[in-house]
């Protein structure tokens, strides 16, 4: 069977299909024809789920399609290089759309029938050309501001891309953190109180570290030390660091807003050159010094992770702690300091909220980012490129209804708001499947 | 994840985990009943200590008691003093509002902040209920919001359409209201035996979709919205569809109690005594086992979602059939959904137990709101109370290390268990 180890962390390899496991273990099953059944049940659902979407696409573009001009704005009225809008008729827009749609769903049909994978690259083909549809055929007769529509994403994915980082790290340690939440909001908190007491942003973000490190501690602690289920710890810890601010808010912060809750923002920073490349460069490149501590983070995550030493050792930790702890590593000690570091990665995240987007700490502002940054781990299959694609995908979803909400769309908003969460439970029952964490993600280790 | 949430995701995969012989074996219910095991001193001690942290909390942020500290060396009295009076205060209230108004005329009057406890303690318990039966069969239920929300939906408008006799309304508006939840949390059930789709994740979205398909309706004349109305908000519900008041119509507490017992019972029986329940535990301890031993592990997962949704269903019942009579908006569910999850927790996942402790969340919210009101401290302070209850109570070493309490027999049996899990686990 796979490597437990190398398994879902290859990168660029393909995803280990459950099914193939299945059917490379199912000599252990005492019903070995069941699973056989389900191996292909499983490798068929890329194609099925292709063909639900192109039929999705068939109603809603082609049948109920609408007339008109879709118009994508590419560039800003400030940039130096212009780019022309693009326009297209949106009921041919849609037409395109759903036979290139069709044409996939074919062509991922075939290659599972000749006992094949569907690729990931076809699969997000698939979802980009199903989007652009989407896009144009919600924008008709409109004008979709395209730089301002990734501009937000970025700016929504920061905390949750910082978030599902310190997820990545710490379940591959062997600890499930469910606390991501509590470190966003704790991370937001002491930001906001530190930046405002000393002017220094720069402190804020230090200080954010450590809250977010300090609930990692309470985490650790309770996990390593007594033993306590993670998940409790984690939804608890949760609930006390909402409690703990909200309590504080109230009592003190909201008193002196002037001393305590007025904290200075970054100022965006834009990269010489870079950021005059058109839509990448307002996307990407003018922002605060906290989205390129985003980007230096993931890679460095990425790249410690599977690539050094100490990597090897963390995710050694979490698939088989008894297997390390043969070979001198000590459990205990990776488990401890590596789950006050994603809850440092985390606080980062949280830091963002008030000194990079809203300003003041506000009660409960990080509003589940913390549960969507945990989906996003869980959607990535723990490895942190694909987390991050997951979390810009979320921070996507939810900027798309901003802008949607603005030029206004077809269906009542309400449906267009829920449409990213329904697209993610497709996304999530009918590509990811079943999602395989880290073997000891959740275990407590106890030397013997 | 953890056991409970988690790890029972590689299970209905074929051994995929490194131990392709030995199933991982969740630890979430060995860690259940290591917390079960720990005594009820300790229980209390742990309640004492959250107090304790939360009086530190209020003294911290009094502004009497800042005044008076600034001259500390002086007269220590002062300080002192304001401590005691914003603490005292504090506590002083919540068991006011929550147990017995010392303050007020006549018993009738003094008691009622105890019913008003057991008001906020009906949906606690049906939704603790809903949570601790999926935790018992390896689930961890995060879309309380969600089944509420689309439970309230249900039996709300049953309530107030369709005039029907006394009874016979409000049973059909009751079952509505589980169907709701049930189909909500079924939909989870059923993809994650179809699919393998983990529950959290499908649990988090469907909450979101639940929110924004009730906001649609409850804005769109026809559907929820009340007629001749620009609010999101139902009519009130129809009098023969209401949970009759229990101690007359001086009180707030309702019918919905008797339901949240009944269930309690029911979940009970069902866990302790019925072959399903069985079967439950069997796919919560471990998945991989009871597929072995003829479980359809798949069913279960189907089976317990729906009734986990259905249970939480009834929170959302009781809240637009009991509570908020007179219409709702979207946010019926008020955070019950997730408070139920510690409710679960704190209850160890033991159908009295969260009977208990949704009456303990019950008083707290009850008398939180009575000493913000009373006493100007953010009923946020609870929150912090209830968590680091909940958080001592599952480390019964860091309360005995606190109060330097011997370790007795108990915790010298306990140990070895948690070890041989632990190992068997690897």
């Amino acid at each position: 069977m796979s490597s437990p180890i190398t398994g879902s962390g290859n990168l660029g390899v393909e995803v280990v299909d459950p099914g193939a496991v299945s059917s490379a273990t199912q000599h252990e099953h005492p019903d070995s024809s069941k699973g056989l059944e389900r191996t292909i049940i499983t490798s068929w659902k890329a194609p099925i789920a292709f063909g639900i979407f192109t039929l999705i696409a068939l109603v809603l573009f082609v049948v109920f399609g609408r007339d008109g001009i879709s118009t994508f704005r590419l560039s800003n009225d400030n940039d130096l290089i212009q780019l022309p809008a693009v326009e297209t008729p949106t009921r041919i827009a849609g037409v395109v759309v759903t036979v290139l749609l069709l044409v996939i769903a074919i062509f991922a049909y075939l290659r599972v029938r000749a006992n094949r994978h569907v690729p990931l690259w076809l699969t997000s083909v698939f979802g980009v050309v199903f989007l652009f549809g989407f896009l144009a055929w919600a924008a008709a007769g409109q004008t979709l501001p395209v730089p301002g529509l990734l501009v937000g994403t970025v700016s929504l994915s920061v905390p949750l891309i910082f978030g599902a980082m310190g997820g990545v790290i710490s379940e591959r340690v062997g600890v499930v953190n469910v606390a991501i939440e509590g470190q966003l909001l704790a991370g937001a908190f002491a930001s906001a109180v530190v930046a405002s007491i000393t002017g220094q942003p720069l402190l804020g973000l230090v200080v954010a570290c450590i809250a977010g490190a300090l609930v990692s501690f309470v985490l650790a602690a309770f996990s390593i030390k007594y033993l306590v289920d993670q998940v409790i710890v984690g939804v608890v810890l949760n609930v006390l660091v909402i409690g703990l601010t909200n309590f504080l808010y109230s009592q003190v912060l909201s008193k002196n807003a002037e001393l305590l809750n007025s904290p200075p923002r970054f100022d965006r920073i834009n990269i010489p050159l870079l950021s005059e490349i058109p839509v990448i460069g307002p996307t990407l490149f003018r922002q605060t010094i906290v989205v390129y501590l985003m980007y230096i983070g993931v890679a460095a995550v990425y790249f410690a992770l599977f690539h050094t030493k100490w990597g090897l050792r963390v995710r050694a930790v979490g698939e088989h702690p008894q297997a390390a702890d043969t070979v001198g590593i000590n459990v205990g000690a990776t488990r401890f300091w590596n789950v006050l570091l994603a809850g440092a990665i985390a606080g980062l995240g949280g830091a963002y909220f008030t000194l990079g987007s809203v300003g003041a700490f506000n009660k409960e502002m990080t509003a589940g980012a913390g549960y969507i940054a945990l989906a996003a781990v869980i959607f990535g299959q723990w490895d942190p490129i694909r987390a991050t694609l997951a979390a810009l995908l979320f921070g996507f979803a939810s900027n798309l209804q901003n802008v949607l909400g603005i030029i206004g769309s077809p269906v009542p908003s309400e449906f267009m708001l829920m449409l990213p969460y329904v697209l993610t439970i497709f996304a999530v029952a009918g590509l990811v499947g079943r999602s395989r964490g880290p073997a000891a993600s959740g275990k407590p280790y106890i030397k013997s | 994840m953890s056991d409970t949430a988690v790890a029972p995701t590689p299970a209905p995969t074929p051994p995929a985990g490194p131990s392709a012989g030995s199933a991982p074996a969740p630890k979430s219910n060995q860690i259940l009943r290591d917390i079960a095991g720990g005594s009820v001193v300790i229980s209390i001690l742990a309640v004492v200590l959250a107090l304790v942290a939360g009086g530190i909390l209020i003294a911290l942020t009094d502004e009497n008691v800042q005044a008076a500290s600034g001259y500390f060396f002086s007269r220590p009295g002062d300080t002192i003093n304001a401590i005691w009076v914003s603490v005292s205060g504090a506590y002083g209230a919540l068991f006011q509002g929550s147990v017995y108004n010392f303050g007020a005329l006549d018993f009738a009057k003094g008691i009622k902040p105890l019913t008003d406890t057991l008001t906020f303690a009906t949906p606690l318990i049906v939704a603790g209920l809903g949570v601790g039966l999926a935790f018992r069969a390896g689930m961890f239920n995060i879309g309380g919001q969600g089944q509420m929300l689309i439970a309230a939906a249900a039996a709300g408008w049953v309530g107030y359409s369709f005039p029907l006799p006394y009874g016979l309304h409000l049973v059909l508006a009751v079952l509505a209201g589980i169907a709701g939840g049930a189909i909500w949390g079924g939909i989870v059930g059923l993809l994650k035996a179809r699919t393998g789709a983990h529950e959290v994740i499908v649990t988090i979205m469907l909450n979101y979709v639940a929110v924004y398909l009730v906001s649609y309706m409850l804005r769109t004349p026809g559907l929820l919205q009340a007629p001749g109305s620009n609010n999101p908000k139902t009519p009130a519900m129809l009098p023969t569809a209401v949970y009759p008041d229990l101690l007359g119509p001086g009180y707030n507490l309702h019918a919905g109690l008797l339901v949240s017992i009944a269930a309690t019972v029911f979940v009970w029986w069902l866990l302790s005594r019925s072959s399903l329940g069985f079967k439950f535990r069997a796919v919560g301890i471990n998945p991989n086992a009871a597929r072995v031993a003829g479980i359809d592990v798949k069913r279960s997962y189907v089976t317990v979602m729906l009734l986990s949704g259905g249970l939480i269903g009834l929170a959302g019942v009781a809240q637009v059939l009991g509570t908020v009579t007179t219409g709702f908006s979207s946010g019926i569910d008020a955070g019950i959904g997730f408070d139920a999850i510690t409710v679960a927790l704190l209850g160890r996942s033991k159908p009295w137990g969260i009977f208990v402790a949704g009456i303990l969340f019950g008083a707290f919210k009850a008398g939180g709101f009575s000493m913000q009101a009373g006493q100007g401290i953010p009923v946020d302070i609870v929150l912090v109370v209830q968590s680091l209850i909940v958080l001592f109570i599952a480390a019964p070493p860091l309360v005995r290390a606190v109060f330097r309490l011997p370790t007795p027999g108990v915790a010298a049996k306990k140990k070895p268990v948690a070890l041989s899990k632990a190992v068997a686990a690897k």
